[in-house]
């Protein structure tokens, strides 16, 4: 039985009286990626930014690591070994990398000076070491904005691994890449179960989505509307299954 | 000459650099053109006596303008810090640390209300400030009922007096040296303290500031707060060197103070700022009524050239900024 990570037990959210999440039931066990897809508006990105802290349930309950816990801020998340790769907005375009590397979680002197010197020189074990930058046109002291969509995802992955995160949450981790990048992408994310680690991960792509997760859950209007393993189901079912839920606004679930 | 523009240095401070080379042209055209005031030294201690004033709002405003916000209501809470401070003083015979606390915590608790109007009930800082900027100075009216406060008695010739307006040495005066001290605190912080970072990172984005686990509220709310306790600090220095609250204390500090942050190269869309641009932009705009008075023109020009050194200036980043990205 594999080692459970992270549950989600009837979970509500609400914004105003927008229903967006309606009693989902969803888990994460440790060394497993999980897909999350869904048409615009079913709550994906509602639901991972519950998981992240930036959103907190109306009602329902969290379990990490099967201890029971309550994300209140993004600063709580990461300490407990949750990091999220947000596509773009995972950076800021003026910034230096290296500030961003740290953004929210400085390096500082006890007076929160920020200790510039030790920021610069991880960052720059980030992006040789764990990103693999080679080229010599991008520094720690360069800004975000001249960076490709593919580098940006890049360091935002960096990031992610140099924290040691148990679970990294990937929103829309393709959207705007090229096709290499994309490749890098998901051997990214493959490689996470090499390490034990987990991910969850959003994409609209269901072709990206089926070469790299384990279990896929399908989000609609709110509801988990099916959950399938890869060894359960091909591509072209799955695909047939959204096209389904597409048109008629149901799964037929035969088993 | 190719390679030292092609430094690192260079190109991460166009902005302080263009602002240096507009000061120093314009510090050279007072010179030659009035060589018999430039050359003399009471022009530069009338500077230093009267660009503090403005000049450590600015300093403070920048860090407000950096998140992409405003704050005009600074010149009614120099107005109601330095009309707390002036009946305190009165009241208490010159007890200044009672005074200077109450007028500072006053500045704080009007910059706290500013923060919360804009974070938690969600006005826009440039609509939420101007009804600040009306209410600080009616309570000013309303309190003094249009008349003035002569400190004199009680603070003229007290070590109070001395540390915050008297001249060092007889020649340069202590609200210059406080500028100056100031001034390389504000730099320090606004680069090197977690809180400096944290204020780029909101104006730049405020969405992926708060994923990236920034309170942006609370970023916002401190860099209001010290900017109403910096306008006191500006009100409660005025108040010693004038000896004296009357109740339009403050007006007219607006535009010359937010033209100084700007023409200092601190970018309105927020995320980018430089504190040293806008010490330079107080120089500049603190200098231009005196400089073109002593250039033989007449008053009448001090508001054009003004007008023209402004647009001039923000003409130039826009174009820096453009061929960036």
């Amino acid at each position: 039985m594999a080692e459970e990570l992270l549950k989600l037990q009837n979970i509500y959210k609400n914004f105003g009286n927008v229903k967006v999440l309606k009693d989902v039931n969803i888990k994460i066990n440790k060394g497993e990626v999980v897909a999350l897809i869904g048409d615009n508006g079913a709550g994906k990105s509602t639901l991972i930014k519950v998981i992240t802290g930036v959103h907190s349930p109306n009602s329902g309950k969290v379990f990490f690591k099967e201890k029971e816990v309550q994300i209140k801020s993004v600063a709580q998340s990461r300490k407990m070994g949750i990091e999220a790769v947000y596509q773009e907005r995972a950076l800021c375009d003026q910034q230096e990398l290296y500030r961003n590397i740290f953004a929210g979680r400085e390096i500082t002197n006890s007076f929160g000076f920020l200790d510039i010197k030790k920021q610069r020189k991880e960052a720059e074990k980030i992006l040789r070491d764990y990103i693999g930058f080679t080229s010599k046109a991008i520094t720690v002291d360069s800004q975000v904005m001249g960076l490709s969509g593919g580098e940006k995802q890049g360091v935002a992955f960096g990031r992610s691994l140099y924290f040691n995160s148990d679970l990294i949450v990937l929103d829309e981790p393709t959207m705007g890449l090229s096709i290499q990048e994309t490749e890098k992408v998901l051997n990214f994310v493959k490689g996470l179960k090499n390490e034990n680690k987990s991910a969850i991960f959003i994409d609209h792509n269901i072709i990206h989505v089926y070469g790299a997760a384990d279990r896929f859950i399908i989000l609609d209007r709110g509801e988990v509307v099916g959950e399938f393993n890869k060894e359960d189901i091909s591509r072209e079912e799955l695909v047939q299954k959204m096209i389904q839920l597409h048109e008629s606004g149901k799964i037929k679930v035969e088993d | 000459m190719n390679n030292l523009l092609n430094s690192y240095f260079v190109k991460t401070h166009k902005l302080e650099i263009s602002i240096t080379i507009i000061a120093v042209v314009l510090f050279l055209i007072y010179f030659l053109g009035a060589p018999h005031v430039f050359t003399r030294f009471p022009i530069y201690r009338a500077f230093m006596q009267s660009m503090p004033f403005f000049g450590i709002i600015a300093i403070s405003a920048t860090f407000v303008v950096t998140l992409g916000e405003i704050d005009l209501s600074f010149p009614s809470i120099v107005g109601i810090t330095s009309l707390i401070f002036g009946i305190i003083m009165t009241s208490t015979d010159g007890n200044f640390f009672i005074a200077f606390i109450l007028a500072t915590s006053l500045g704080m608790f009007a910059g706290l209300v500013n923060g919360l109007l804009v974070t938690k009930i969600g006005i826009p800082s440039i609509v939420a400030t101007i009804g600040t900027l009306f209410f600080w100075r009616g309570l000013v009216n309303v309190i003094s009922q249009g008349s003035g406060i002569a400190i004199v008695d009680v603070a003229d010739g007290t070590w109070h007096h001395m540390i915050f307006v008297e001249k060092l040495f007889g020649k340069i005066p202590m609200q210059f040296i406080w500028f100056i001290v100031l001034t390389g605190l504000m730099q320090w912080v606004y680069r090197y303290h977690k809180f400096g970072n944290h204020i780029h990172f909101v104006g730049d984005n405020k969405a992926s500031a708060q994923m990236m686990g920034i309170n942006v509220d609370n970023v916002k709310i401190i860099a209001f707060v010290q900017l109403g306790f910096f306008s006191a600090l500006a009100g409660i220095f005025t108040m010693y060197e004038m000896l004296y609250f009357w109740p339009t204390q403050g007006e007219g500090l607006m535009l010359t103070t937010l033209a100084a942050v700007f023409v200092g190269g601190t970018s309105v869309f927020g995320g980018k700022g430089t504190i040293f641009g806008t010490f330079i932009g107080v120089l500049i705009i603190g200098s231009l009524e005196s400089g073109i008075v002593a250039l033989g023109l007449s008053g009448f020009y001090v508001k054009f050239i003004n007008g023209l050194m402004i647009t001039v200036a923000v003409t130039v980043y826009a174009l820096i900024q453009r061929r960036k990205s």
